[in-house]
């Protein structure tokens, strides 16, 4: 954080005030105050009608469950392919590299529910791979690997996006360096690569994690809503507050919202992790330093 | 070990990093590279190491083809330009990495790794990170980084770039030393010709991907092949004249040329180093020409440099317009004492002359 003396003047100036004044007031109605609310909600029968929301109703039960599987099974497939595809992207040059790395943004751009009805399209049993599907009883749509299918595609820009840039930063001399130095493959991805990369994977991954977790739309098409079988937490939360059971949709929401909160905090101490350390690469870069060398020897 | 490079070319789309190049280096030499930024001598680095593949050619170690080996197993020390230390190491970790993936013993390592940092004369900062080290430290770590593993070559790219002159200075005389206790074939790169005649006992100097000139570093100073050589050596004066007959004239003034023995005039690139001018005071009018005679041009002093030992005077030829510089010892042109606007004479007692297009000689 940069601490510079602040402009007291344009602070205190009235249009400085109306400004703040205009800041917390969004803020606080758009952000604070909805989320205060799910808590008071939540909690407005006491903290033992809350868990018994959450922990007697078998539906629930499984929901939570379910979502604590499918999350971390699309976070571990995103760290997997973000770290894959990074690294094939930030080291090398090929023809259509550019291409591929718009389409790694099309989960941004392309509607939650949109991309659930393109797998149902796909896996559903009138979709193109229904058959195959069909013939290896392998249930895909409306069953668990539908939901993780979903999930990964709506958070699969999370982990690569984060880290591209950082790899392009630290470029490849690192790793050059441990090659020449005898190291295979894996010992240069576990000793130089990963520990290099290692606050940017994580804040991928607590990013995708929070999308995983909180996913409605995608999930919501290929899930088929089934309670006790394939709903997971926002689903549950949606189909509660449907029922007019307000208190037990907002006690599954505040686990959501607590799961997001940590979720914040999370973010705030890594990204102070990931400042330091690209302060540490700036000063790697050499202090001093006439690092041109077009400017010649002596002479001329 | 010994490095033989045998017409290497490699291309980076249409740009034409290597072309055709073919360099020995003998066991135990230190071979400087000297080229400006883009002649290909990174590359050629690079590919001695494994660190980049030719498009054509071979590289061999000691009579072996080693074209096809990869990096991991050529056993070459390489220091980076920018180090490219290990940052989350430690100093002693980033020695140790070389010997941690051979899977060799950890007392074998701390020893090994103690007296590497005996030998660069870090004793004692083992423990630190490599941010907090001074450049001339991380170079130092880089190096022992190298020379750890027991490499058979080493290689350095631009060394010295990155670092402050004094330290630069330091670290090379230091550098040499160590290169004289250990024997090791060495190459590095640079693009700093006072790196390279100082530390270096042979010289290549490359341009455009192509191995200009190469040589003990006197030979390269001397006698520079080619107009590239002598243009990148800099500090020179050039001047456009003729050759016909076996001379070459310089603002009229005849210089043996017997390479060109034709009739026929041709234009010719004239360089003049600056330290190989004699200069003396015109003869006043009617005195007997002293030194003045058709070898010497007479000129105008324009004015004159210190830069410590030496002092630049710059002249103006009578003739011809352009200006001249000629380097005397601080001492003898205080001797001269010359003032701007009086009359010289300037004779060369040293020329080298290049036409523009060898082919057409025959």
């Amino acid at each position: 954080m940069t601490s510079k003396p602040r402009d007291a003047a344009t602070a205190s100036s009235p249009l400085g005030l109306l400004l703040i004044a205009g800041a917390v007031a969004t803020v606080g109605l758009l952000i604070v105050a909805p989320l205060a609310s799910v808590f008071v909600d939540a909690f407005s029968n006491g903290p033992r009608a809350w868990w018994e929301a959450l922990a007697h109703d078998p539906d629930t039960r499984h929901a939570i469950w379910l979502s604590l599987t499918v999350a971390p099974v699309a976070v571990i497939v995103n760290t997997v392919f973000g770290v894959a595809a990074a690294w094939l992207v930030a080291r090398f040059r090929f023809p259509g590299r550019s291409l591929l790395v718009s389409l790694f943004d099309v989960p941004f751009s392309v509607s939650p529910v949109v991309a659930g009805l393109a797998l149902v399209l796909i896996f559903g049993r009138q979709g193109l791979l229904g058959p195959t599907l069909a013939w290896l009883a392998v249930k895909v749509i409306f069953a668990w690997p539908g939901l993780v299918l979903a999930t990964t595609f709506v958070t699969l820009p999370l982990v690569v996006r984060e880290l591209i840039p950082v790899m392009e930063a630290i470029g490849p001399e690192e790793e050059m360096a441990a090659v020449s130095l005898g190291a295979n493959g894996w010992q240069v991805f576990w000793r130089v690569t990963l520990p290099n990369i290692r606050w940017a994977l994580l804040h991928g991954i607590v990013l995708a994690n929070a999308r995983a977790m909180g996913e409605f739309g995608a999930v919501y098409v290929v899930s088929g809503h089934i309670a006790g079988a394939t709903d997971t937490m926002p689903l549950r939360v949606e189909k509660l507050f449907q029922e007019y059971r307000t208190p037990a949709s907002m006690a599954v929401a505040s686990v959501l919202a607590a799961l997001a909160l940590l979720t914040l905090v999370a973010k705030v101490f890594i990204e102070r992790q990931l400042e330091t350390e690209s302060k540490e690469l700036e000063a790697a870069r050499v202090p001093g330093a006439d690092t041109d060398p077009s400017t010649g020897g002596l002479g001329k | 070990m010994s490095i033989r490079v045998n017409g290497v070319s490699k291309s980076f789309g249409t740009f034409k990093a290597l072309d055709n190049v073919s360099l020995d280096v003998p066991q135990g030499t230190l071979l400087a590279l000297l080229g400006p930024s883009g002649s290909g001598k990174t590359t050629l680095l690079r590919i001695i190491a494994g660190l980049e593949w030719p498009d054509g050619g071979r590289i061999e170690e000691d009579g072996e083809d080693i074209t096809d080996r990869h990096a991991r197993q050529r056993e070459v020390g390489f220091v980076f330009q920018h180090y490219a230390l290990f940052r989350h190491m430690s100093v002693f970790e980033n020695v140790a990495f070389g010997m941690r993936v051979r899977k060799e013993p950890a007392e074998k390592i701390k020893s090994r790794v103690d007296e590497l940092l005996h030998l660069v004369r870090l004793d004692g900062l083992g423990g630190r990170k490599p941010s907090q080290l001074s450049g001339g430290q991380r170079q130092r770590v880089a190096l022992a980084r190298a020379l750890a593993i027991r490499p058979r070559i080493l290689l350095l790219d631009e060394p010295f770039g990155a670092l402050d002159a004094k330290v630069r200075v330091e670290l090379r005389q230091w550098l040499r030393r160590l290169h004289d206790e250990i024997g090791m074939t060495t190459v590095f790169v640079t693009h700093d010709q006072e790196e390279a005649f100082e530390l270096a006992d042979e010289v290549v100097v490359m341009n455009h991907g192509r191995v200009e000139q190469r040589g003990k570093p006197d030979e390269v100073f001397d006698k520079p092949a080619t107009p590239f050589v002598m243009d990148f050596l800099g500090n020179v004066n050039v001047f456009h004249g003729r050759v016909e007959n076996g001379r070459a004239f310089w603002h009229g003034v005849p210089i043996a040329y017997p390479d060109y023995p034709h009739a026929q005039p041709r234009p010719a690139r004239v360089y003049l180093r600056p330290h190989e001018l004699d200069i003396a005071r015109a003869a006043p009018a009617g005195a007997a020409p002293a030194i003045e005679s058709e070898k010497s041009l007479p000129a105008t002093v324009l004015r004159q440099t210190r830069t410590g030992p030496i002092t630049r005077i710059t002249c103006q030829p009578l003739e011809g317009g352009g200006e001249l510089n000629v380097d005397l010892p601080t001492a003898a042109a205080r001797e001269l004492a010359f003032l701007p606007g009086e009359r010289v004479t300037i004779t060369p007692r040293s020329v080298r002359v290049f036409l523009p297009d060898p082919e057409y000689v025959i």
